[in-house]
This record gives C-alpha cells, sequence and structure tokens, in this order.
C-alpha cells in the first residue's frame, strides 16, 4: 500500500475518501467487500503457532506486570451494588497487599449507573483526563459499558442517552456495542451512523472526549470475514478501540479473532499512521492465557502496542491467577487461592 | 527491556545420553563397521556429537544377508497382524521417547526444536501408526488380492528429514512384509541409530531392519547390491539419476523423490495475510530443506507490492538463532557444503540482476547460517528461479493471469509440489487440474499426512509415498508358480506416457501409482 495524504485528514473525512462517497450501505459494502477475506484454518494456526512461544524468567517477569497494567478489571452483574464496586475499586488500586510494588490495573469497567460510586471510590487515584502513562504513580481510569449493553438493542435515543449519562458520571472510556443485527443484515450504513453519533456523545462539557471503544461481539458475528468487516467499519467510523466481546455471549475473546483484529489495526496504521486500540474481553482467565495475547500483540502490531492506550484485557479472574504466578516468580514457591484477595 | 528479545528458552538435554561412538545396526546388534569412522558435527556450533561408523563392501554384504535371512526365515512368515503390531509397537516407543528423539534431531540437524518436537517426531510416529493399520489389509492396498512384498528393500535417505524420512521408508516397507537395510545420511545418521534402539526395545525379530552409515559410496555399494530387490531413495535429482542408470536392466523395483522447485501461486483474491504465512512457511520452513519448499513465488502483479511489503515485515519477526531454544524460528543450515551451494546461487541471483533482500538478523559466530532472503524482480530465465536451491532463499516472480501462472509453474524440469492461494474455489480446481506438480496445497503449504500419497512428476522423480499409494512400492501382485505375466505388469508404472500423466492431477498420479 502506498503512504497517502491520509494521515492528515480529519477522521470523518479520511473515511469517506476510502469509503469514496457518503456512508451508505452500497458504499460501505462495495468497500468493506473489497478487504481481503481471511482463511479461517490458515489464521487459527498462525494464532496456535504463535501461542507456542516460551516466555520464560525476565520476559515472563515483565509480561506479568505489563499484564497487570492493561487489565480492565470488570464487574458486569445485575447485583452489582455500589459496595461491590467500591471493593472493586480497592482491588484495582492494590492488586496484592502483600507486594506494595505491584502495578496497578489500567481502568475499571463497571455499569453506566455504577459510574458514580466507581469515581467516588477512587478519589485521587482517579487518572486525571488525558494524562498519559509515564506521569509518576499510574492512576486509574472509569470504562462504562454503555448503548443498552449487552444486546444494543434500544433506539438510538436511548443509547446515546445512556453514553451521555456515563460520561457525564466521569466516565473516561465508553465501551460501546454495535448493533449485530443491522451488520448481519447488511445495513452497515446504521451501524456505521450509529458509532458516528456515540462518538459525538463522548464530549464532554469543556470539549474533551471520553474515549470510545466498539464492542463486535464477535461471537454473534460467527465469521472471521465479518469479525474483519466490523473492526474497519467501527474504525473507520471513529473507534478509539475494537473491542471483542461483551463476555455475555460464549464465544467471547479468542486468540485467533485477536489476531484477525490486530491485522486491521496493523494495516489501519500502515494506511493512515493512526494507531487504534485492541481489547480482547471475556474467557481470558490465566496468565499463560494473557501472555499468548501479549505475544500476538508484540508480533503482529509491535510491542509498542503494550500500553494502556492500545491494549487492553477485559477480564476480572484473570487478575488473580497473574498474582499468583507474580508471587511464584518472587519468592520461587506456589501459593493459594487464599493468598489472593477478592474483590 | 524489548519484550521481543525474549528471554532464552532452551529445552534442556537431560533426556538425551548418547555413546561417543555408533556402530552399524546389522542383524539386530551394534557392530563396528570396517570402514574409516567418521564424526557428526552440530551444525549450530560445529562441535563434535559422536564418531559414526563406515560401513564398506563386506558390510553391506553382511547387512543384506541380515536382511535377507530375515525375510526367508521370520518376516515373510509372519501374519500381518503380527506385523501390524510390531509397527504399533515401534509407533508407541516413538511417541515415549518423543522429546529424546526432538533433541537428537535438532542437535544434529540443525532444524528447531519448535520443528522437531511439533513435526517431525509426532510425523514419525503418525508413519508408523497409519502402516501398523495397513499391515493386515494388503488385499485392500490396490495390487489385487493376496499381493506379495518384495524381498529386501535398500532404502537411502537424505539429511533434511532425517528420522521423518527413515519412517516413510521403513513404516509401509515393514508393512508390505519387506526387510530392510536402511542408510541415512552422511550428516545425520544420529536419530536412525537411536531408531536402531528403539527397534531392540521394540524386539523387532534380528535382520528385519538393518541400519548402514556411511558416505555417499556406502550408499552406492547398497543399491548396487545384487541380493535386494528393491531400491528406495530420496535426494538430488543427480543422484536419483546415477541410481536409475544402475538399477537399470536389473529387475530391481525402483522408486525415486527427488529435488523440486515448487511454485507458490497468490492470486489478487488471496486471503493476503494467512497467504503470506503460506509463503513464509512454504520456503522457510525447515531452513528451506525441504524438496518440495514453495522455493518460486509468483504473485498475481496487482498485489505483488503489497504482498512483498507484507512479506518482508514478516519476516523481520521471524528468529534464527540456537535451534534448541523454543523460540527459534530458522535454524542453522545442515552443513558446509550445503552452505557454500546456497552462497554460490544467492550470490548469482544478484549477478543475474535480481534484487536481494534479507531480514534483519544477528548470524551466530560459529556454525553455519543463511538469513531468510527473498529475490524480487527474478525472471523466469534465472537460475535462482530454476535451480533448486534447497535453502532458506525465495524467488518471486509475477503473473498477470491465470493462464500465465500456470505456464511459469509449470516451466520447470521438476514437478514435487505447487500452492494455490485464492478465495476462489472454483479457481483453486481449474488451476490445480492444469499444474503438474505430484502434491497441489490450497490455501496452505507444506502439510504432511501419512494418509496423502506424495511424490513427483518429471524430474522430481516417481512413485508415491505415503497412503494406500505408498504401499504399492513395496508389493507387486500376487506371484502364481510358473507365471510371470502378472509380475511383468509391474513395468506398466514407469512407463507410463506423460500424456496420460497429466490428465487428472492427484487422482491420476493416484491411479498410476497404484498399478
Amino acid at each position: 500500500m502506498t503512504q497517502s495524504p491520509l494521515a492528515t485528514y480529519q477522521p470523518e473525512q479520511r473515511a469517506l475518501a476510502l469509503i469514496g462517497g457518503e456512508a451508505t450501505d452500497t458504499n460501505l459494502r462495495r468497500y468493506l467487500q473489497g478487504i481481503p477475506g481471511i482463511d479461517a484454518v490458515g489464521l487459527e494456526a498462525r494464532a496456535a503457532d504463535l501461542g507456542t512461544r516460551s516466555i520464560k524468567t525476565s520476559s515472563k517477569r515483565w509480561a506479568i506486570d505489563t499484564i497487570i497494567g492493561l487489565i480492565d478489571l470488570t464487574t458486569l452483574e445485575g447485583a452489582d451494588t455500589p459496595g461491590k464496586v467500591r471493593s472493586l475499586v480497592a482491588k484495582a488500586l492494590v492488586p496484592d497487599p502483600g507486594d506494595p510494588g505491584t502495578p496497578r490495573v489500567a481502568a475499571v469497567c463497571v455499569y453506566g449507573d455504577m459510574v458514580g460510586a466507581a469515581v467516588t471510590a477512587l478519589g485521587s487515584a482517579h487518572a486525571a483526563a488525558g494524562e498519559t502513562e509515564g506521569s509518576g504513580v499510574q492512576g486509574v481510569r472509569v470504562a462504562a459499558v454503555a448503548t443498552a449493553f449487552p444486546s444494543g438493542r434500544a433506539s438510538l435515543a436511548v443509547k446515546l442517552a445512556d453514553v451521555r449519562d456515563a460520561v457525564a458520571a466521569g466516565a473516561d472510556e465508553i465501551d460501546m456495542v454495535i448493533d449485530r443485527g443491522a451488520f448481519l443484515a447488511g445495513r452497515f450504513g446504521q451501524v456505521y451512523d450509529e458509532i458516528v453519533a456515540v462518538k459525538e456523545a463522548c464530549r464532554r462539557a469543556d470539549g474533551s472526549m471520553a474515549h470510545l471503544k466498539v464492542i463486535l461481539e464477535t461471537g454473534e458475528l460467527n465469521t472471521y470475514d465479518n469479525v474483519r468487516r466490523a473492526s474497519w467499519l467501527a474504525i473507520l467510523a471513529g473507534g478509539d478501540f475494537i473491542k471483542t466481546s461483551t463476555g455475555k455471549v460464549a464465544p467471547a475473546a479468542t486468540l485467533p479473532v485477536t489476531l484477525s483484529m490486530l491485522e486491521v489495526v496493523r494495516d489501519w496504521h500502515r494506511l493512515t499512521g493512526v494507531r487504534i486500540g485492541v481489547k480482547p474481553a471475556g474467557g481470558i482467565r490465566t496468565s499463560k492465557d494473557a501472555i499468548k495475547y501479549l505475544v500476538t500483540v508484540a508480533e503482529t502490531v509491535g510491542e509498542e502496542w503494550l500500553t494502556p492506550h492500545l491494549f487492553r484485557f477485559g477480564a476480572s479472574s484473570l487478575l488473580n491467577d497473574v498474582l499468583l504466578q507474580r508471587q511464584k516468580m518472587t519468592t520461587g514457591h506456589y501459593s493459594g487461592p487464599d493468598y489472593v484477595t477478592i474483590d | 527491556m524489548k519484550f521481543l528479545d525474549y528471554a532464552p528458552a532452551p529445552e534442556s538435554q537431560a533426556l538425551l545420553s548418547l555413546k561417543s561412538d555408533y556402530g552399524l545396526f546389522i542383524n539386530g546388534d551394534f557392530t563396528a563397521g570396517r570402514g574409516t569412522p567418521f564424526q557428526t558435527i552440530n551444525p549450530a556450533t560445529e562441535q563434535q556429537i559422536a564418531m559414526i561408523a563406515t560401513a564398506n563392501e563386506a558390510d553391506v554384504d553382511d547387512a543384506v544377508a541380515a536382511a535377507r535371512h530375515a525375510y526367508d526365515g521370520v518376516w515373510s512368515r509372519l501374519s500381518g497382524s503380527d506385523r501390524g503390531k510390531y509397527l504399533f509397537r515401534i509407533a508407541r516407543l516413538v511417541q515415549e521417547r518423543a522429546r529424546e528423539l526432538a533433541v537428537a534431531e535438532t542437535l544434529d540437524n540443525g532444524k528447531p526444536i519448535k520443528e522437531t518436537r511439533d513435526v517431525d517426531i509426532p510425523l514419525v510416529a503418525a508413519w508408523f501408526f497409519y502402516y501398523a493399520g495397513w499391515a493386515d489389509k494388503l488385499d485392500h492396498a490396490g495390487v489385487g488380492p493376496n499381493p506379495a512384498s518384495l524381498g529386501v528393500a535398500a532404502q537411502v535417505i537424505p539429511w533434511n528429514f532425517p528420522l521423518m524420512m527413515l519412517a516413510w521408508k521403513i513404516a509401509p516397507a515393514l508393512a508390505a512384509g519387506n526387510t530392510v537395510v536402511l542408510k541415512p545420511a552422511e550428516t545425520t545418521s544420529l536419530t536412525a541409530l537411536l531408531f536402531a534402539e528403539i527397534l531392540q526395545q521394540a524386539d523387532l525379530p534380528a535382520g528385519v531392519v538393518n541400519i548402514i552409515t556411511g558416505d555417499g559410496s556406502t550408499g552406492a555399494t547398497l543399491v548396487n547390491h545384487p541380493g535386494v530387490n528393491k531400491v528406495a531413495f530420496t535426494g538430488s535429482t543427480a543422484v536419483g539419476r546415477a541410481i536409475a542408470r544402475s538399477v537399470a536392466g536389473t529387475d530391481k523395483k525402483l522408486s525415486l523423490e527427488l529435488g523440486g522447485k515448487g511454485a507458490n501461486i497468490v492470486f489478487d483474491d488471496a486471503p493476503i495475510d494467512q497467504a503470506v504465512e503460506g509463503i513464509v512457511r512454504g520456503i522457510f520452513f525447515n531452513q528451506g530443506h525441504v524438496c518440495c519448499a514453495g522455493s518460486r513465488l509468483l504473485v498475481q502483479e496487482s498485489i505483488h507490492d503489497d504482498v512483498i511489503d507484507r512479506l518482508k515485515r514478516r519476516m523481520q519477526t521471524l528468529r534464527l538463532g540456537d535451534p534448541l531454544d523454543k523460540n527459534t524460528d530458522i535454524g542453522a543450515i545442515n552443513s558446509a557444503e550445503q552452505l557454500a551451494r546456497i552462497r554460490e546461487l544467492s550470490d548469482l541471483g544478484e549477478q543475474e540482476g535480481a534484487e536481494r533482500w534479507s531480514a534483519d538478523c544477528v548470524i551466530p559466530e560459529n556454525g553455519f547460517w543463511f538469513a531468510p532472503t527473498i529475490f524480487t524482480n527474478v525472471s523466469t530465465s534465472h537460475r535462482i528461479a530454476r535451480d533448486e536451491i534447497f535453502g532458506p532463499v525465495l524467488s518471486v516472480l509475477t503473473f498477470r493471469t491465470p493462464a500465465e501462472a500456470i505456464a511459469k509453474a509449470n516451466n520447470t524440469p521438476y514437478g514435487l509440489s505447487a500452492g494455490i492461494w485464492s478465495d476462489k474455489g472454483s479457481r483453486i480446481l481449474a488451476v490445480a487440474d492444469k499444474l503438474r506438480a505430484g502434491v497441489i496445497w490450497a490455501n496452505t503449504f507444506n502439510q504432511f499426512d501419512p494418509s496423502s500419497p506424495f511424490g513427483g512428476y518429471k524430474e522430481s522423480g516417481y512413485g508415491r509415498e505415503g497412503g494406500r499409494h505408498g504401499l504399492a512400492a513395496y508389493l507387486k501382485p500376487a506371484v502364481r508358480t510358473g507365471s510371470r505375466s502378472i509380475a511383468a505388469a509391474d513395468h506398466r508404472t514407469l512407463s507410463v506416457s506423460k500424456k496420460s500423466a497429466s490428465a487428472g492431477k492427484k487422482s491420476a498420479s493416484a491411479e498410476k501409482a497404484a498399478k
């Protein structure tokens, strides 16, 4: 691909230049179907091959701490209460009370009505808006799922109100779901327009924007070709991150599906110079699995992606497994589930 | 730190206990060779691993005599199911000792542990399991009811997949009821000798398999020995031609698995990222020491630049170095001789005007290494587009239409393998039908399975290995006393005209092999 002037365009202009016209169903279909297909067997073989990398000693130590710093510690239950969210935040800030050197997680991820509780519980540890990494102790962000999560089955007005509520309550990041029904019915224009509208709803009173993660719900899209097209669509429409799943549908994140999304992000960077984030969510429970994702990121898009701005794990039980591995590396022996805290 | 500089993750050598000297395995026992022993080295370090015996003519006589004795006395009299039991036992022992064999193969050959662990050794076990199942079902092998074994098989194998090639040769030969004298390649005898220990563990009757080591002259003595009934060779076309000449006029049956210059054809509608993976697997798997390697990339002109750009990026992530490290993708070149040949042909490619590009990688100080390399702007008349380089060197050519792709793919003296990358099923079938290659992969490359026949056209040899067809190389139709008419039919196998061979691709070659 040749380097185009795309890098200098505003996002909307860029999308329209690529699509070659307005974001209509027809134009989008033509564009998305012109993207090379995916051979499922080959993709899965490549993911399996990346999974055989052997990460030991100093590399493992670095990987473990990096994983912790990339986690969106999540609670998305109907039974969530302010008390539960406070407990989650406490865990996010001090993952391992036995070792104050343990890094903090990147963010806590909650439903929209729990954003206030999360912000209060974080207090001064809440990452300042626009804060970048490397500025002393890492602040923790608040991510909120919105747009009638997890199904996305509501009117656009309801979805936008959901987003505005969460942003107003102090959410730094919005995890929206795409309308899978519209996508599967070929109404790409509708999916595109919704993402554009949600992105606009992420604007705060002061003009800054909450980060937008676009959940594709890959388990419902069913084919890798669909995942690839939905990834392009979400990025064209202005998503800052593309995220695999809600965690409410099986299968959630898998290594091949994440690899296919990373390839889109890599190609987008080649095309425009812009870096988009990727968030696999749901089903990643062990350090061993998480390390496979780090390897896949590093060998597909480059290790500069291994920062909270560009890669996250949506997970809850992963953190404690990583902490157990961390303790093992520090002390030389395995402890047990009673030596890590529950949130 | 840089995460991608993965910390060393070497496979342990603790499982492996090697002797300092290895003799010949004749009649169930190790005996000293009467030729001058030679050293086998680790091509990654150039350190000696062990001393290996050389079989002289008298040793070859002994080995063939032992095989004949075992054939007449034991093996040809055993029932198929009893032969199968031995093969099953060997397969299980290979699995039990898989890690040890993988480490030994990596030490002796230089290929990465990742490949010996995940490809070579599992396939060795799979081959024995597969042919173990055939041993009592030979009536269905396609040679008619109650087929007969041939007798003593002389087998000479190459250094690129030492133990796997041994399995491809020994498993069908034994299943069909033959006995074997096998000579591994000079630089990679070690795992064959460990395999001999497995045969002892399996209580295989003495003399059924004999393993003799030495250089090319030992191999020549073996294939020319009047006591052998069958010659099976895998290796270079030049040696194959010499063998065909020496076997001509005798009643030895011959199968040859020779060189290749496989075309990997990428159409503009290919699944591009997987195609790039397939290109990498096609030419950089096993340092390109693969007879069926996809060493000629034929890419549609309209996507050439994009494919090359992606390929170069991908090649930058290949890790060259210590073959025993579990993260190594590219190991050592097997020998100084082979390295010299790769260098010579690559330099020639530059002189001919092709554009050379190699991935950045640190080349270790000792050992034999060659960075993964591609040549663009290659034309069909360049030597690097015609000669088998047998190393991690890819020649990239372009085409405009499917017809041109087919013409360029077939424009080679070889005809072993080809690959087609396209999302369009009908195109894959239509193109495959016109390619003159024994193995054609669609949207994949370098995949092997014991149930799938493998073999070449033209200068890539004749006969098939693997599958039901692989048995035919070691069987003949039931011989009725006093009648030679049926046995004479064998000879048709060798004289099938090229015209009929091009008719129906895989199935045509399959039928041919089955005759």
